[in-house]
């Protein structure tokens, strides 16, 4: 095994955009039948690193190499011709097209010049029982088909192309417990094969579960590769933030006994909601100062609820009461201005977050202008004088107040949108899973944020995908299954096996016995 | 420090402020270059009354301008605006016939009041029928179009310009400018005030970046488009009554030669024509360069063919020499 | 295997709805125009209808390839008038001349429409202020080549596509059908016109799967070019003349984004067919027509088509009512 050869090299790639260093002088390459884990905060150079690996931009110093010869793509194409075949994170289908056409986007089969409809329909039925898709119909149109089918079909198309270097980069993070499983097994066989497996994940478990080797990045630079098992995962995580981790989650307070539990005053209580076969008749009670999860599987419901509570799903049924009052769930500006003023923080921050060319001023403030009007309109003194606090507080790293969204990395984009709420001083906040796709310093930060606002008297509902992430911030637990509350972890039993039995709706007696 | 960075002593530069970027400082440029060409050609070019001339000429434009790039800011257009033009000229002057004493008095309101009418169902086709405001105004201008001539054809109603009309269109007050650069300037800074200093200019960048954000951050979304497309109606309206008043009468098709100008101007004048980016002073700076362009053409006897192809040309060379897209590819 | 098919074919209804619907509006109409005309269903009043619609059809189908990559060509009425301006002088002489012509003409077609691609692909303009530009300049040479209404066309060409074949079928008619058989069906089954379906349906996502972007919407320009000039060529056969008229170019402009909407194409790209925007013609046609056997009041015409215009347009608010979640809206 020492003798083989990389099939990808890259020799001392810089890449700069304007005066930025995005990747400095990195030395990088996959062997055939490799499975390699590429680690690193948002910001660390990884997307840069993939992107250059899959034709999408150029290199600004270094040299890219395939079998020993070197390379220059000029596109996604060369790349993907060259057996480099790449996953992207933002979903590269066509949603108005059909599955089948997406599967053969580029080479499809051909009869007498003209696409042959029906040997492509043959072929994506073939590729979709590759990665157990037999549910989905090749004439399906893609943006008919859940986030979860859809990553399902992106890793199709891939397959799809004979790649010899596949490049995941976050390619399982809407995926449910299952289709994980599924994507592993394929990744392992196309190990088998000989293909080279580059994989990008937040998701620490992941890593541990399937990589061979993991290349850490920090700040455009590569820091060291090293074999599984070589290092701890604290060090790990020491090596991607370039500090020592201390705490990975803030502390959390006592438990409270049921009685003073009780106690303590609702913020928010909803009693059967309902909303067609997502939500079916939900009803729990939020405290002030708590934070509660939702957990489960993915899509079993739970953004859905966060969006109903905040108004944005028509005709749900139930009732929501805001510190003992009734609230219609009307939009977000009726919920804004409820009782205690709500605040959600969407799922994606790019579309339903931020403006990205606007400054990180105008998005901060948009929710809280009315609060900053002087007597000529908006005050810029005191809008200005508002931002800097926020930027202070949540340690936003950014040029200036005028420099645009856009300009910002993922994690500093979305304390921007945390920021933007904090402004309005809410007293619920929704979470919408805030961390995926962020690095894990910013994790933290976002962590010690939610318990501290708690601490303030705030009430918080956090849904996650992670389940390390529940257990570690949330006092207690929602688990959703099928758009119902399946049970409620708290204290000891709030574990990871507990999380897990009752996502996956298996009854924890049947377990024990 | 972990690199949190005091942004607020180092604000934006004063050229920043003023909404001085590439756009407008190249769009001036050209103004004083076609200035510097015409003066070669005659004299008169540089002289104090040709320029008021033609700002006064180029204030009907600014107005149509003004509402045409609040409907932009938005990522919308308005093609209304050829009839609403019209529109507002002819229910103007058809005013004075119907109120009689009052009526005269209450004509030029009126007038724009009809233009926003418009404007509001524009507003409303979009916002709550989630229609794409392209056709939706092109349907609505056809609307119109049959309303005035039924209008003309029907009733055979007044269509003189009032004293007033002809005394904001036409004359000159002060220092001998044009009072027709007065309302035009008016227009302007309350179009300036709104964008800058109000939540509402605020939303109007946001949902013109991405509406379902703005909607998330509790912007009133519907209430800003609306409120766009019947400002924008209502100024299409008002610069009809003043064309009523330039031209001493109201008449069909009058709005005609207005709304590719109007488009041009704004997006000459830097504002994205997807929405979400721009700011007045470039409008300005189009409008001044459309008209100028137009009045050299027309100074220089070129015919009409020549004129349309020169015209096309330096628009499309103008933009590609800013105003571009971003590269898929960087 | 026969599950399967059905199934093929319920996905085939569901994904052409909107051309469907659109036939299905014209054919009533139709009927309802043909049931009220004094003289019924002859060849003489099918070939006076079908010489006009067969004009807004061919438009309507070059704006349909720009709207699917998400663009939109507000200059197809201007390279029409201006095929009409250069047909009216240079397809005269015999047939072989005329013919000579027709291939100028179709190739000064695809000139205009390459160069508004260009600028789009190129000088990565904004597709609305481009073509809104490149208008002005096709109508230009329009005016330079016919400052007044006049010129001639080959008449034989001319009877030929705008008689009747077989003293039955409309000639313009088959001209259509050998459009759509020759121009459209060969696209729509390209991988170029596939890519242009790619492009509209989200830009950086068909770039990332190695989709041929700038190619795609160079043709699309292109052939918009080519088929605005078709029509061009019809008109000039109609009417024997040229003339370079800024009213009839706006109007077909205007007219062909109408059709292509009820013909079930999303102006937002990605999503519907050149098939539809001839339907969408049709109905768009019709409805003049049924103006007039229903004897409306002249004054009160402009107005009523307006209204109708208003009202197709707005049917698309339907799939408001079937939104439950607001953000859906916004998309």
């Amino acid at each position: 095994m020492s003798d083989r050869k990389p099939y990808l090299e890259l020799k001392r790639i810089s890449k700069r955009y304007g005066g930025v260093s995005a990747l400095t002088e990195v030395d990088f390459s996959v062997y055939p039948g490799e499975i390699q884990a590429v680690l690193g905060e948002n910001g660390a150079g990884k997307s840069t690193l993939i992107k250059i690996a899959s034709g999408v931009t150029d290199p600004t110093e270094g040299e890219v190499f395939i079998e020993g010869r070197p390379v220059r793509f000029k596109s996604p194409t060369e790349a993907m011709r060259a057996g480099v075949v790449c996953v992207f994170q933002e979903l590269s289908l066509l949603p108005e097209m059909t599955v089948a056409d997406n599967l053969s986007i580029v080479d499809p089969p051909k009869w007498l010049g003209m696409i042959d409809a029906k040997g492509q329909r043959d072929r994506a039925r073939a590729l979709l029982k590759r990665v157990g898709c037999e549910d989905v119909h090749p004439l399906e149109l893609v943006r008919n088909l859940p986030l979860s089918r859809r990553q399902m079909v992106e890793i199709a198309k891939a397959l799809g192309r004979d790649p010899r270097i596949l490049i995941l980069d976050e390619a399982t993070s809407a995926l449910t417990a299952d289709d994980v499983e599924r994507v592993y097994g394929i990744i392992r066989d196309l190990k088998k094969s000989g293909v080279g497996i580059l994989y990008v994940s937040h998701r620490m478990r992941e890593i541990e579960a399937l990589a061979d080797t993991a290349t850490v990045f920090r700040n455009g630079r590569k820091i060291e590769t090293f074999t599984k098992g070589a290092r701890s995962v604290d060090a790990i995580i020491e090596m991607m933030i370039g500090r020592e981790v201390t705490h990975q989650y803030p502390p959390k307070p006592e438990p409270l006994d049921a009685k003073a539990e009780a106690g303590k005053p609702v913020a928010l209580a909803a009693a059967n909601l309902a909303w067609g076969r997502e939500i079916q008749g939900v009803s729990f009670n939020l405290r002030k100062g708590e934070i509660v999860g939702l957990g489960g599987l993915d899509g079993q419901g739970q953004r859905e609820l966060l969006l109903a509570l905040f108004g944005v799903l028509k005709g749900v049924s139930g009732t929501v009461a805001v510190d003992g009052k009734p609230i219609s769930l009307d939009g977000p500006r009726q919920a804004m201005h409820a009782p205690l003023p709500m605040a959600l923080i969407p799922e994606d921050r790019k579309t339903e977050g931020l403006m990205l060319p606007m400054s990180v001023r105008d998005n901060m403030t948009l929710a809280a202008l009315p609060r900053l009007l002087g007597r000529f309109g908006i005050d810029g003194d005191k809008e200005n004088a508002a931002v800097q606090r926020m930027v202070d507080r949540l340690r936003v790293k950014t040029p200036n107040l005028d420099a645009p969204v856009s300009a910002l990395s993922g994690g500093n984009q979305q304390k921007v949108v945390l920021a933007k709420w904090l402004m309005t001083a809410p007293g619920i906040i929704l979470l919408n899973d805030p961390t995926r796709g962020i690095d894990v310093g910013t994790k933290q930060e976002i962590y010690r944020l939610m318990r501290e606002l708690a601490n303030q008297g705030a009430a918080i509902l956090f849904y996650s995908t992670d389940y390390a992430e529940l257990i570690g911030c949330c006092d207690r637990v929602l688990v959703v299954y099928d758009g119902k509350i399946r049970r409620e972890l708290a204290g000891e039993a709030l574990n990871e096996r507990n999380l897990l039995q009752s996502a996956l709706n298996i009854d924890a007696s049947e377990q024990a016995a | 420090m972990t690199g949190v960075d005091t942004g607020a002593a180092r604000g934006p530069t004063l050229a920043a402020r003023l909404g001085i970027d590439r756009s407008v400082t190249i769009a001036f440029g050209c103004i004083l270059l076609i200035l510097c060409g015409g003066a070669l050609y005659s004299r008169e070019f540089l002289s104090p009354e040709y320029l008021l001339q033609q700002l006064q000429v180029g204030a009907f434009l600014g107005i149509i301008a003004s509402g045409a790039m609040m409907v932009i800011l938005l990522g919308h257009i308005d093609l209304s605006i050829p009839w609403v033009v019209t529109l507002g000229a002819m229910m103007a002057t058809a005013m004075v016939g119907w109120g009689g004493a009052a009526g005269v008095w209450l004509c030029i309101p009126f007038g724009v009041f009809c233009g926003a009418v418009v404007g509001v169902l524009n507003g409303l086709g979009v916002a709550y029928l989630r229609l794409p405001s392209m056709i939706f105004t092109l349907g609505m201008n056809a609307v119109v179009q049959g309303l005035m001539v039924l209008h003309t054809g029907g009733f055979a109603p007044l269509d003189q310009a009032t004293p007033a009309m002809h005394f904001m269109a036409v004359q000159r007050s002060l220092f001998g400018i044009p009072n027709a650069v007065f309302v035009w300037a008016l227009v302007g800074i309350f179009v300036i005030y709104v964008l800058k200093r109000t939540a509402f200019g605020r939303a109007v960048y946001a949902v013109g970046n991405r509406e379902s954000a703005a909607y998330l951050s509790g912007v009133n979304t519907n209430r800003v488009l609306i409120g766009c497309f019947a400002f924008s109606g209502a100024m299409a309206a008002f610069a009809g009554v003043l064309l009523a008043g330039y031209s001493n009468k109201a008449y069909q098709n009058m709005g005609d030669a207005y709304l590719l100008p109007a488009i041009a101007a704004v997006v000459l004048g830097g504002t994205n024509i997807l929405g979400g980016r721009g700011n007045y002073l470039g409008t300005i700076a189009g409008v001044i360069l459309i008209t100028l362009l137009q009045s050299i053409l027309s100074v220089m006897q070129m015919p009409e063919a020549g004129r349309q192809v020169i015209y096309g040309c330096v628009i499309i060379a103008m933009l590609l020499i800013y105003g571009r897209g971003a590269k898929a590819r960087s | 295997m026969k599950t399967g098919a059905l199934s093929n074919w319920r996905y085939w209804i569901a994904h052409n709805a909107g051309v469907l619907t659109a036939v299905v509006l014209f054919a009533a109409m139709f009927t309802l125009y043909i049931s009220n005309h004094s003289a019924g269903l002859t060849p003489a009043v099918a070939t006076t209808a079908a010489n006009k619609a067969v004009l807004l059809a061919l438009v309507a189908m070059a704006q349909t390839l720009p709207v699917l990559t998400r663009g939109l060509d507000l200059s197809v009425g201007m390279v029409f008038v201006m095929a009409n301006c250069i047909a009216s002088t240079i397809v005269v002489g015999t047939v072989g001349e005329g013919l000579l012509g027709i291939v100028a003409v179709l190739l000064i077609g695809a000139l205009a429409g390459f160069i508004n691609g260009a600028i789009v692909v190129w000088g990565r303009l904004q597709p609305i202020i481009t073509t809104l530009a490149t208008g002005a300049v096709y109508y230009g040479i329009s005016l330079f080549v016919r400052p007044g209404p006049g010129g001639d066309v080959q008449s034989d060409i001319a009877d030929l596509l705008t008689g009747q074949l077989f003293g039955a079928i409309p000639a313009a008619l088959v001209v259509l059908l050998v459009v759509v058989l020759v121009v459209w069906v060969p696209y729509r089954r390209s991988v170029l016109g596939r890519a242009a379906y790619a492009v509209g349906s989200n830009e950086q996502a068909a770039y990332m799967s190695g989709v041929p972007v700038q190619r795609a919407k160079l043709l699309a320009y292109t052939l918009a070019g080519v088929l605005a000039s078709i029509a061009g060529l019809m008109l000039t056969f109609n009417t024997y003349s040229g003339e370079a008229s800024a009213p009839i170019a706006g109007t077909y402009t205007l007219n062909s984004i109408a059709a292509v909407v009820i013909g079930g194409t999303s102006l937002f790209g990605g999503w519907g067919s050149a098939i539809g925007s001839i339907f969408g013609a049709f109905v768009l046609r019709t409805i003049e027509d049924l103006l007039f056997v229903f004897d409306l009041p002249p004054l009160w015409q402009p107005l009523f088509q307006g209204v109708v215009l208003l009202f197709a347009v707005s049917l698309g608010a339907f799939r408001i009512l079937r939104v439950r979640n607001r953000l859906e809206l916004f998309s």
